[in-house]
């Protein structure tokens, strides 16, 4: 088959992980994106294994690897997600913007209601 | 084009509509199982490409572990459960979406006329080469990839302790004293 099929199918999962990472506001959305990116690497990986007939089985070895990164990275972003939650009670990305600096009055505030616990 | 073209082109024609539903679809709990669709097609375009196992993991770990995690993470986060308004408080999207998608497309353009340029005339000869089965590529990880292994293994460990770390809730003295 034509690895070319493989390389743009793999380069349209990633620019549709790029939009979903942007777009996207909900923190588990956003870390669903990530994945959509993760498995674009992963093809590509994979087609590349199968077209240099690798003997070592490289691409494939290391596509188990990004695998395995990709469950501890959800793992950990998932936990922070939670505790973002906890403390903070949203998880929408762009309600987060206690180090943005883009509103000098509201951050004199934010910083003055946080600094007592 | 061969049969193995037509798979794979069927597969990825319903990966790729899976994926633009996941990071469209305006109820967090539909892209999640949404995503369980494009693993799902993904994998089948592993088995075309003659790596078995790496299909199985795909499945077992993708769709088995890491999409019920995501469930899981949507319903602790209290995640809006329903159709919400676009662009509303309480929708998925936030305001940049005209930017986002102008950054996907440029990025798409150029991952694409790149790698297709490159590999234009490529052709993966799928008919003779070594299936990527268990035994393979077992014996791939046990040779020569020991050391990149064990390192993974203790990045697991690491996440692990880490994820238990952050999400644990600290109990005073005070509670415990009231609970004994």
């Amino acid at each position: 088959m034509h690895l070319s099929l493989a390389v743009g199918l793999s380069a349209l999962l990633f620019g549709t992980g790029v939009y979903g990472v942007l777009a996207r506001r909900n923190a588990v959305a956003v870390l669903m994106a990530v994945e959509l990116m993760l498995n674009a690497a992963n093809l590509d990986l994979v087609a590349f294994d199968a077209w240099f007939k690798d003997n070592l089985h490289g691409g494939q070895v290391f596509a188990l690897f990004v695998v395995v990164v990709a469950a501890a990275e959800v793992g950990v972003g998932l936990a922070i997600v939670l505790a973002v939650f906890r403390l903070r009670d949203t998880v929408a990305v762009d309600a987060l913007t206690q180090l943005a600096d883009r509103d000098p009055p509201a951050r004199a505030d934010t910083v003055a209601s946080d600094s007592a616990p | 084009m061969t049969g193995a073209d037509v798979v794979f082109a069927l597969l990825g024609v319903v990966c790729l509509a899976a994926a633009v539903l996941v990071v469209t679809s305006p109820n967090v709990i539909h892209a999640a199982l949404w995503l369980v669709v494009c693993f799902g097609a993904l994998a089948g375009c592993y088995l075309v490409l003659t790596a078995e196992f790496v299909a199985w993991v795909q499945v077992l770990i993708y769709i088995g572990a890491i999409v019920v995690l995501m469930l899981f993470g949507a319903m602790l986060t209290r995640a809006p459960i329903g159709p919400q308004p676009a662009g509303g408080a309480g929708g998925l999207d936030s305001g940049n979406r005209p930017l986002a998608a102008l950054a996907g497309l440029a990025t798409t353009g150029v991952l694409g006329t790149l790698v297709i340029s490159a590999f234009r005339g490529a052709y993966v000869d799928i008919h003779h080469t070594a299936v990527g089965d268990g035994r393979v590529i077992g014996a791939a990880v046990f040779r020569f990839f020991v050391l990149p292994f064990e390192i993974a293994s203790v990045l697991l460990l690491a996440a692990l302790v880490g994820a238990i770390v952050l999400t644990r809730r600290e109990v005073s003295d005070a509670e415990q004293a009231d609970r004994a």
